[in-house]
């Protein structure tokens, strides 16, 4: 069992990064008390020494390989659903840049 | 019958109005009043579609709908999909979206003919246990102004126990749905899981998530869950079987003929430490008058269940992390700081950050830490497998009883504000009800009396599948005892 207990701000920067989550400084520093409260209590799940040998549950009904009649169906239109976008232009999603302009130039 | 529609349940409405002794229209038209009148204290409501609950009522009268609800208002968690009304999960990040199509739950209520109110009010993706977490502020209990709802599903059990609405549609993940009934002094069930679709519904932990019926009476939530319930090839997860008989587990279980032969469990490891004394009263009374209905009682133990709410508080936000992904600005909601000099990751950071309140923020952060290299063995890992032993606790349980029965809710209804700044203490309401979500089975929170004058909720919990368990038992139960009216006495 790794030590739960005090996790640094630096720690939750971290994983706000990982999340993509942009938190203010006094978020972070918060949320790092918390957490150093919420481990420490949930921790207490390494207490429980039967469950070395158990197989874990992902889902609470064991369903498999679920598949449906493949045939073809109407799909939503799709100005119905770039209306509830942030952004559209010329039927898709507009997104802000995924490239650096150096990227753009190498590419060309 | 009361003369006051909005007083009537939901049984008694539908026969109304197919006995053509009042219209769909004037149904709707009165609950939307009552809305009127008293929402503005309670904020059960995020939103209300009185164009489109009116045009539903038309049809029910012009005889287009038919069935056993046709023309029955009801109030839909802000967290099910209505195609072209608001769908905000109780979020900035979906302010102003509008679905471009309905939830499998929203359809089947639209076909069944129920006339879809608007939609509750709901602690932010539903992480939560008082309606505070709402980005739209929070929904007031009928009981006390001045204290919760319970949540997630706080606004559908207010507008159920404020004559707002005979039904509502929750959806728990932990005790969303019951732990507000048993606040409210209202009826909640959730479902077997995989026994109402999933499809459409803004997902939180698709492992545990699953929609229910809130009502003022048992027989009213078995007809909800009848017209909801049912196999949907659009959720993988759907059970393929018919529905469990509820509506007729509830008529066999108001009929008087008692509960000779049923054996109850009561469980030793819902009780104790972190449960009311009043409550704890209420609920003993509450296996009293079980076995005085003939019921069979016995103390079972399910030694894991002390785990259930450490397992559940890392399963559950590690899901919250992967799911909540989805929010990165792009396809819908909310976006920021798109300014033409940011990239794609940082206007998706910047959105995230703005977008989420802090307990939800608290979540993804939680999650992914359960999630990450070197932490994932001791605390994601190690949760599942506590999840396998309180599946067999539940298994070996069921071997000896037909249900078992807990308070459904540590306490009654705390003030506003009062476990705001303690989460740990606010994630301690979901004590008793985490349990059947990490199982899958049925569980039901039904009104067993007040405690200072506040609801205390009983908790069923039965076999997978075996839901009509519940509604039979349920039924009986307040038969023998019915629930507690609230005096609303803010009203005058």
């Amino acid at each position: 069992m790794p030590e739960p207990a005090g996790i640094t701000t630096d720690q939750v920067a971290h994983l706000a990064r990982l999340s993509r989550l942009a938190l203010a400084d006094d978020e972070l520093e918060a949320l790092a008390a918390q957490l150093g409260v919420i481990l420490g209590a949930v921790a207490q799940i390494g207490e429980v020494t039967d469950a070395a040998d158990v197989p874990p549950t992902t889902h609470a009904v064991p369903v498999e390989n679920v598949v449906r009649p493949d045939v073809v169906r109407p799909s939503l239109p799709p100005a119905a659903v770039l209306a509830g976008a942030p952004e559209a232009e010329d039927g898709r999603f507009r997104v802000p840049q995924i490239l650096e302009d150096e990227d753009v130039e190498d590419s060309a | 019958m009361s003369t006051d529609l909005t007083r009537r349940t939901a049984a008694e409405t539908a026969a109304a109005i197919a006995g053509r002794e009042v219209s769909a229209v004037e149904v709707a038209q009165a609950h939307l009043d009552r809305i009127a009148a008293v929402d503005d204290r309670l904020h059960a409501f995020l939103h209300v579609d009185s164009e489109g609950a009116l045009a539903q009522a038309a049809r029910v009268d012009a005889g287009e709908v038919a069935g056993p609800l046709a023309g029955v208002p009801l109030a839909l968690k802000d967290v099910l999909c209505t195609e072209g009304v608001p769908t905000t999960v109780g979020s900035k990040m979906l302010e102003g979206w509008r679905p471009p199509y309905d939830a499998t739950v929203t359809a089947r209520l639209k076909a069944a003919g129920v006339v879809i109110l608007g939609k509750t009010n709901m602690d932010e993706f539903a992480m939560g246990s008082s309606t505070e977490h709402s980005a739209y502020g929070p929904t007031h209990n009928p009981w006390d102004l001045t204290r919760i709802p319970g949540g997630s599903g706080g606004g559908s059990a207010a507008a159920v126990a404020a004559y707002e609405a005979p039904l509502a549609v929750g959806t728990d993940t932990g005790g969303s749905i019951r732990q507000p009934a048993a606040v409210t002094g209202t009826i909640g069930v959730k479902p077997t899981y995989g026994g109402v679709s999933r499809y459409g519904l803004v997902a939180f932990s698709s492992s545990l998530d699953q929609a229910g019926p809130c009502a003022r009476t048992v027989l009213d939530a078995a007809l909800l869950h009848a017209v909801i319930a049912g196999h949907d090839p659009a959720d993988s997860t759907s059970i393929d079987a018919p529905v469990p008989p509820v509506v007729e587990a509830a008529r066999q279980g108001a009929s008087g003929e008692g509960l000779a032969g049923l054996r109850v469990g009561v469980v030793r490891e819902l009780s104790g430490e972190g449960y009311a004394t009043g409550v704890q009263e209420r609920f003993d009374e509450a296996v009293e008058l079980l076995r005085g209905l003939g019921a069979e009682v016995r103390e079972v133990s399910c030694p894991h269940f002390g785990y259930a709410l450490a397992a559940y508080y890392l399963i559950a936000p590690s899901e919250a992390s992967s799911n909540l992904a989805r929010f990165d600005g792009v396809r819908y909601g909310l976006r920021v700081g798109d300014d033409g000099s940011r990239s794609l990751e940082e206007v998706t950071a910047l959105t995230r950050g703005r977008g989420f309140g802090a307990e939800v923020k608290r979540r993804i952060v939680l999650g992914t830490y359960a999630l990450s290299s070197g932490y994932y063995d001791a605390y994601y890992g190690q949760a599942q497998k506590v999840r396998t032993l309180i599946t067999r606790d539940f298994t070996s349980a069921f071997e000896q009883v037909d249900v078992l029965v807990s308070p459904a809710a540590p306490t009654v209804a705390f003030p506003l504000g009062d476990k705001l700044a303690d989460p740990l203490a606010m994630y301690r309401q979901d004590l008793a009800t985490i349990p059947s979500n990490l199982y899958g089975g049925p569980a039901m929170s039904l009104p067993c009396g007040l405690s200072d004058g506040l609801p205390v909720g009983l908790q069923i919990m039965a076999p997978t599948m075996r839901d009509e368990l519940l509604y039979r038992v349920g039924a009986a139960f307040e038969a023998a005892r019915p629930a507690p009216v609230p005096p609303l006495s803010w009203e005058s």
